[in-house]
């Protein structure tokens, strides 16, 4: 019997495994190889680009778990990052205290504010959660302003690059790994607690809250836990930013961040990882891709070039309506139909 | 042994009285089923009990405690797990979250091991697996575990749902016509695993049904409802014969389903 016992366990275990197949092992240590491979042979343009996506994806894959995971809309998540990054910036900027610390201090600041913020998801829900986050969004706005003594305003603040020992990650070289690194382990913790008991009570709080509450969830406690862990990766990701770009004001954290976030959950897909990692490199890439074209187009209307910034709102827009019409399941689905088609490939047509 | 008692419980919504004063008790381990014609008052007194209704007089005890007005999760806490007249199922998730989110009170790791998984996170998580996977067995949707809920027929996720509210591993469990829509062997297995749950995992059963045939065979004692009145209760032959049920039936002009 007790050996029996053993045997079930070491399958459950392998059956719960975060990679299943041999198949799906392998392609992610070669992702992971890509990685770290990468820098070494690409131009600063294109590490500029990695960092700012791997820094986009943390703060993205917690705007997930509370929203797609958990069914709680945020329209604060902008503002959420720009805590982290004035709060940990202040750490290291006046006090010298270490990056690591600050950072960390930055994630848990931000998360005390988050939940603050998801209070009112007690009672209220979708539309009307919504515009309660906005007035979050608003307010946090208002005092990166006009709190001067710390964020400096809008002339902004601040702050040199992290440093370990002696190393400096002073450039985008050095950062990548920074920020990269972060983002593994970021995307894989959230992995882990979507699969166990945290990530299921989010989901069935979104499925089902009335089951939910049933089955024995605090549906308030868990709905302010997820406003707390999203908040987390916020401040992580808003103090990563923050010592990349070095310079910090208030228009980083607008209303329009919230939204370009909110974009990216839609577009890879609410309530998947992967799906965020898609939509994140998707709304990243977009306004450089704009950018080439309206650089080639305005050669003949130049007067696009002073248009850019309403052309690339716009096609935000637009690539939201598109995804939520053709593919409601975003990035992630698309991905699932490819993988599909391509296991049963030369057998599938 | 008592286990559940309720006392002179009234609930209204605006003008309509849903529940007049009932009192009754469930003795340990028996099946006993609330019968009465539609809009008696069966699902909300459940309601009552596992406290998503709110009475506005009376008292519910449960465990020498009194738990009127307690919130829903905590009652579940306590021991007293159910099923939903109309499906209440997590429809995105798949037949195992679903019954891995019953386990949830019994997990106990907090975030940061969630976060690391290996050691206290994955083993509390294969200890109840282990649990929910007897549960599977035992209502036999095996072959449909890893589906998404959603996706399945109506009789299979009914399985499901009582599937999840075992997980819970309640001392009392409130089913809400768990045999509505089915057919005839649908409803043959369901019943099986009533009392396959009531003899086998010890559990205390208040079911709500109308097939009266299904009733009279398995419940130990029945109540019977009308107007969110008590008419009646006692054993399967005590209702069958009681002048009262009867015409609450037929002056109901209800199902006509009394056997
Ligand atoms: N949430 C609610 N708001 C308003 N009225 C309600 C509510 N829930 C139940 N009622 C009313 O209370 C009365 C009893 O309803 P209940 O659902 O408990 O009946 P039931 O015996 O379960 O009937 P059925 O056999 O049709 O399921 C009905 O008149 C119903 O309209
Ligand atoms: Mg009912």
């Amino acid at each position: 019997m007790a050996i029996k016992c053993g045997i079930f366990k070491t399958s459950y275990r392998s059956d719960m495994a975060m990679w299943q197949t041999k198949n799906s092992r392998f392609w992610m240590a070669l992702f992971f190889i890509g990685l770290i491979v990468f820098p070494f042979f690409v131009s600063k343009y294109f590490l500029y680009m990695a960092n700012i996506i791997a820094i986009g994806v943390i703060a993205a894959v917690g705007l997930n778990i509370l929203t797609g995971f958990a069914g709680q809309i945020s329209l604060g998540h902008g503002a959420f990052i720009g805590v982290g990054a004035y709060f940990a910036g202040y750490l290291t900027s006046q006090f010298n205290i270490n990056f690591i610390p600050a950072f960390i201090a930055g994630g848990l600041v931000t998360a005390v504010v988050g939940m603050f913020f998801g209070l009112p998801s007690l009672r209220l829900k979708g539309f009307y959660l919504a515009i309660a986050t906005m007035a979050a969004q608003f307010i946090l706005a208002f005092v990166f302003i006009h709190l001067r003594s710390v964020t400096g305003g809008s002339q902004g603040m601040i702050v040199s690059p992290p440093e370990i020992a002696g190393f400096s990650f002073d450039s985008d070289f050095r950062y990548y790994f920074l920020s990269i690194g972060t983002a593994i382990v970021m995307t894989l913790a959230a992995k882990n607690l979507i699969r166990g008991k945290f990530g299921r009570a989010f989901m069935a709080i979104r499925d089902n809250y009335i089951a939910a509450k049933t089955m024995g969830v605090n549906i308030f406690l868990y709905k302010i836990i997820a406003f707390g862990i999203s908040s987390f990766y916020a401040g992580i990701a808003g103090a990563l930013w923050a010592h990349y770009i070095q310079i910090i004001t208030p228009e980083h954290f607008t209303f329009s961040v919230s939204i370009e976030y909110l974009a990216i959950i839609i577009i890879g897909g609410l309530g998947s990882l992967l799906g965020t990692v898609f939509g994140t490199i998707f709304i990243m890439v977009l306004p450089e891709f704009l950018r080439f074209i309206n650089g080639i187009v305005s050669l003949h209307y130049p007067m696009l070039v002073n248009m850019f910034d309403a052309i690339r709102e716009g096609s935000f827009g637009l690539a939201i309506i598109g995804f939520l019409i053709f593919e409601p399941d975003g990035l992630a689905a698309r991905w699932k139909t490819i993988k599909n088609y391509w296991k049963l490939w030369p057998y599938s047509y | 042994m008592i286990k559940l008692e309720v006392h002179d419980l009234f609930l209204s919504f605006g003008g309509i009285e849903a529940l007049k004063d009932i009192s009754f008790s469930v003795n340990n381990k028996e099946i006993f089923s609330i019968i009465g014609p539609n809009g008696a008052g069966k699902s909300s007194l459940l309601n009552c009990i596992n406290g998503l209704y709110h009475p506005q007089k009376g008292k519910i005890i449960f465990k020498q405690t009194d738990i009127t007005n307690w919130p829903a999760d905590k009652i579940a806490k306590l021991g007293i797990g159910r099923t939903f007249q109309n499906l209440e199922l997590f429809k995105g998730m798949s037949v195992l979250d679903n019954l891995m989110l019953g386990r949830h009170n019994h997990l106990k790791y907090g975030i940061m091991p969630s976060i690391v998984w290996i050691g206290r996170a994955s083993k509390e998580e294969i200890t109840s697996r282990v649990k929910v996977e007897k549960i599977i067995d035992l209502l036999e949707i095996q072959s449909v575990r890893k589906k998404t809920v959603g996706t399945l027929p109506y009789g299979l996720q009914k399985r499901v749902e009582l599937g999840r509210a075992l997980a819970v591993d309640p001392e009392i469990m409130l089913l809400d016509e768990p045999m509505a829509g089915m057919n005839e062997e649908e409803r043959e297995d369901m019943a099986r695993f009533i009392l396959d749950i009531n003899e086998e995992m010890d559990k205390t059963i208040i079911l709500i049904e109308h097939d009266m045939s299904v009733v009279m065979d398995i419940s130990d004692r029945i109540m019977a409802l009308d107007f969110g009145e008590k008419i009646a209760d006692g054993t399967p032959e005590q209702i069958q014969n009681n002048s009262d049920v009867l015409n609450a039936y037929i002056g109901g002009k209800e199902k006509g389903q009394v056997a």
